[in-house]
């Protein structure tokens, strides 16, 4: 095994490194751990909703001004639903997509031996780490943490306190260290391909990737410049996003001049976007896993790669299908909903593809293909829901409800979430050189789908019925009198959700020292990665591969083995 | 497999729940509410074409995954057919939702301009000014103009003559708030610095909740308005009713 030029030295190799598989790995554990932290604050939020105004006693302890005597005070529920959702979309789906599988694969499955810039690439994680700090400390300064929703918006965010400004300066941070890694890969991509590897050889989950990245290139800065603004708007007395004549809390305000839609029309700029960054790299992992396991080419290679571009481009045409309800004029409403229906058709295209791939194919059911079989399936309901939304009359009446509510959670858990446990049991053996166990797996799979479904489907009904989001006692309304009951059941449901996740620990580190040995290629996968050793050495390769075909050949005709690795030469 | 016995129980249970909230309690209550504007029935309309499209679709899409999943199971002896696609198949899968997305976005915009379009007439005018955590609703007084001194003020009641045309003005003082009644099927946002106008015509007498459904602050959860609709007679009684306490 060819070592030459591995940094030694505990620090240098586990810690401060520059190898992309380790600094994948170091996303990988920290928004893990960000991950279950979010699913924590969820289960308070339900237990508010399960339960409004019964006491928890032990969260007494824990939190003592949002929860005193363990009942929850409303401005704790702010605090919880905003940092559930900047936890969940900064600190886990966005970093466990793009810093997990973005700094573990590209090198490794474009043939090169390591990120064009591996400094910059351990400054990425480095700039990741302190900002996931800086949001979080939000809970423990004077105030509590931010908690104008995910979306901070203006004027709301500008009136809160030391826990917003958190939240603004460690978003800064994660989008800084966002735009770093998407530099690395983008030059990674065009630069350091093996000889042979074509961009139309590229495997799936690099060209989402690839994408992904020029999107964050294209919208982080958007993001990161009017998070500046609003942070010079609630400390240094400037007026962006503040009109003249504002009253808060009976105090009139200096401000003038300033546009409260212009920080949507920002946000949501880098926002819709997101969806993206947060959706295709899940869909290119689909797109490398269910051939695998159906043993056939993907179906349509290069329109997948175009219908990838296409969301791409359009998701930067869509923005104010957040906004049919602000007011904004009506033409501009009716230019937006066109836009959505149009983005509506390449996500149909790349299922109609998936579905294809399965098409006469020989499938086995191993936890990844599960996983991603389960992506397909939450997607669909994902993306059709989200056709609601683009007929804009009823968008008036469902925005802000719990049908978006249920909308974003089958995209982001059904969707993102089942993509990422799909591409972590996927990519497991070749990470640790051990196999996860395929019973505890299944389990894990089996009660996660069917929690997910108990937990999110009833909220389309709960949005159908008028229900708002973001309300800490819906029993204050004539209307939602009715509610309790179907609450109460997702709330049972989402701690068992939780609790399930407690076998994919158990699994992930009883099989880092007990698993079976995975051997190089344990799937019988044809992508470059499979051709070298479980775990990579450090510079992936010992010597540069070749690339002499596409990365879908699976079962060609006249093969002994099913099949044809890309380095193949014959 | 103690696991798997247990997703097994689990799955039995929500089941069983399910069934029970639907069939036996107040399951059957938890749907679209009772519309009660001229608008309301245009909107469920194309709500239900698009839950029968979708409805459509996601059985025909689902169920072809699952029969695939079935059908083309790993057996001993079977092999995967090796395709890369089909030029043709992949033009009709992109033209068939193209069709139903163009009709979809046709339908809408009917929809969309009859809510923004001008109304025939104004019978009535009000300003909507919302604050964390109430909504101050200005009628005209016994002039019928607004914004003149003798306007009236109410914090939290509306009243709305039935069958009126009523065009209201949205105002905010301090962050954005959103007027939404589920029985109108109506909402949109007071945003500070704009004034959003929106007019309602309600076709039920009744009275219903006014919620506020963009987050406002700590008191955004009980920021609740209550509305009444009644005939024209009633709400002039109301009016003045209202004016005497005023003065």
């Amino acid at each position: 095994m060819d070592t030459h030029g591995a940094p030694r030295g505990l620090l240098r190799r586990y810690v401060f490194s520059t190898d992309h598989k380790v600094i994948g790995i170091q996303f990988m554990f920290t928004s893990l751990v960000m991950l279950f932290f979010g699913g924590l604050l969820a289960l308070l939020i339900r237990w508010q909703l399960g339960w409004p105004g019964r006491a928890l006693p032990f969260m007494e302890k824990l939190a003592p001004d949002g929860m005193p005597g363990g009942i929850m005070l409303p401005e704790y529920f702010n605090m919880l639903f905003t940092m559930h959702g900047s936890v969940m979309i900064f600190m886990a789906i966005i970093p466990l997509l793009v810093g997990v599988f973005g700094n573990y694969l590209i090198p490794i499955k474009i043939g090169a031996g390591d990120m064009a810039f591996p400094r910059l690439n351990m400054l990425s994680y480095w700039t990741f780490l302190p900002g996931i700090a800086v949001v979080v400390a939000g809970f423990f300064v004077e105030g509590g943490a931010a908690a104008s929703g995910w979306t901070a918006y203006a004027p709301l965010s500008t009136t809160l306190g030391a826990g917003q400004l958190c939240w603004i300066i460690g978003v800064i941070m994660i989008g800084s260290s966002s735009i770093m890694g998407a530099v690395n890969y983008v030059t990674t991509i065009i630069n350091l391909r093996a000889s042979g590897m074509g961009f139309f050889r590229l495997p799936l989950s690099i060209w989402a990737l690839f994408i992904t990245a020029i999107i964050t290139l294209l919208a982080t800065p958007v993001l990161a410049s009017a998070l500046i603004l609003l942070l010079l708007d609630s400390t240094m007395g400037t007026s962006f996003f503040l009109p003249a004549g504002l009253v808060i809390d009976g105090v009139a305000q200096a401000n003038s001049g300033g546009q409260v839609l212009l920080w949507q029309h920002l946000f949501w700029f880098y926002s819709h976007p997101a969806v993206y960054i947060m959706i295709l790299p899940a869909m290119g992992i689909a797109s490398e896993i269910i051939p695998v396991f159906a043993r056939k080419p993907l179906f349509g290679y290069h329109s997948m790669v175009y219908a990838i571009i296409a969301i791409a481009a359009l998701g930067f045409l869509v923005w104010a299908h957040h906004m049919f309800a602000s007011g904004m004029n009506p033409a501009l409403g009716t230019s937006f909903m066109v836009s959505t229906m149009i983005i509506a058709l390449p996500s149909a295209i790349k299922t109609f593809n998936w579905l294809a791939t399965l098409w006469r194919g020989t499938i086995s059911f191993q936890t990844p293909m599960l996983h991603a079989l389960a992506f397909v399936s939450m997607f669909i309901i994902g993306g059709l829901t989200g056709i609601f939304s683009a007929a804009s009359p009823v968008d008036l009446y469902l925005h802000d409800t719990y049908f978006i509510v249920g909308h974003l959670h089958y995209v982001l858990f059904g969707g993102s979430l089942f993509g990422i446990f799909a591409g972590i049991t996927f990519w497991y053996p070749k990470m640790f050189g051990r196999m996860l166990n395929e019973r505890l797996g299944k389990a894990h799979f089996f009660l996660t789908f069917l929690f997910f479904n108990a937990v999110m489907f009833p909220m389309f009904i709960l949005g159908v019925h008028g229900m708002p989001r973001r309300i800490y006692d819906y029993t204050q309304y004539g209307f939602l009198q009715d509610v309790g009951g179907l609450n109460r059941m997702m709330s049972v449901s989402a701690l068992c959700l939780v609790g399930a996740q407690a076998l994919f620990i158990a699994n992930f580190f009883w099989s880092l020292w007990r698993g079976r040995r995975a051997g190089k290629n344990p799937w019988q996968a044809t992508t470059l990665e499979w051709a070298t050793a479980s775990p990579p050495p450090h510079g992936n390769f010992d010597e540069p591969p070749t690339v002499y075909r596409g990365p879908y050949e699976y079962s060609v005709p006249g093969r002994e083995e099913d099949w044809w690795p890309q380095d193949a030469k014959s | 497999m103690t696991a798997l016995q247990f997703a097994l129980g689990a799955a039995v249970w929500l089941i069983g729940q399910t069934a029970a909230w639907a069939f036996g309690g107040s399951g059957a209550k938890i749907w679209l509410p009772e519309g009660s504007s001229s608008v309301a029935p245009e909107i469920d309309r194309l709500f239900y074409i698009v839950l029968i499209i979708t409805g459509v679709v996601f059985v025909l899409v689902q169920g072809t995954l699952i029969a695939f999943l079935i059908l083309y199971r790993r057996r001993p002896g079977r092999k995967a057919t090796y395709i890369h696609g089909s030029h043709l198949v992949e033009i009709i899968w992109t033209v068939i939702p193209a069709v139903i997305l163009v009709f979809l976005t046709v339908t809408s915009q009917r929809v969309w301009a009859v809510i923004h379009g001008t109304p025939p007439t104004i019978d009535l005018e009000l300003e909507v000014t919302a604050e964390q955590f109430a909504w101050n609703i200005r009628y005209p007084g016994p002039d019928g103009k607004l914004g003149s001194e003798d306007d009236l003020t109410t914090i939290n009641q509306m009243h709305l003559p039935l069958g009126k045309v009523v065009m209201i003005r949205l105002i905010s003082k301090d962050v954005i708030h959103s007027f939404f009644v589920p029985q109108f099927r109506v909402k949109r946002d007071a945003v500070p610095g704009i004034t959003s106008r929106l007019w309602v015509q309600a076709t039920r007498p009744g009275t219903s909740d006014i919620a506020c459904a963009e987050l406002c602050g700590l008191g955004h959860y009980r920021m609740r308005g209550f509305l009444t609709v009644e005939t024209p007679e009633e709400f002039q009684a109301w009016l003045a009713k209202t004016a005497e306490e005023f003065e």
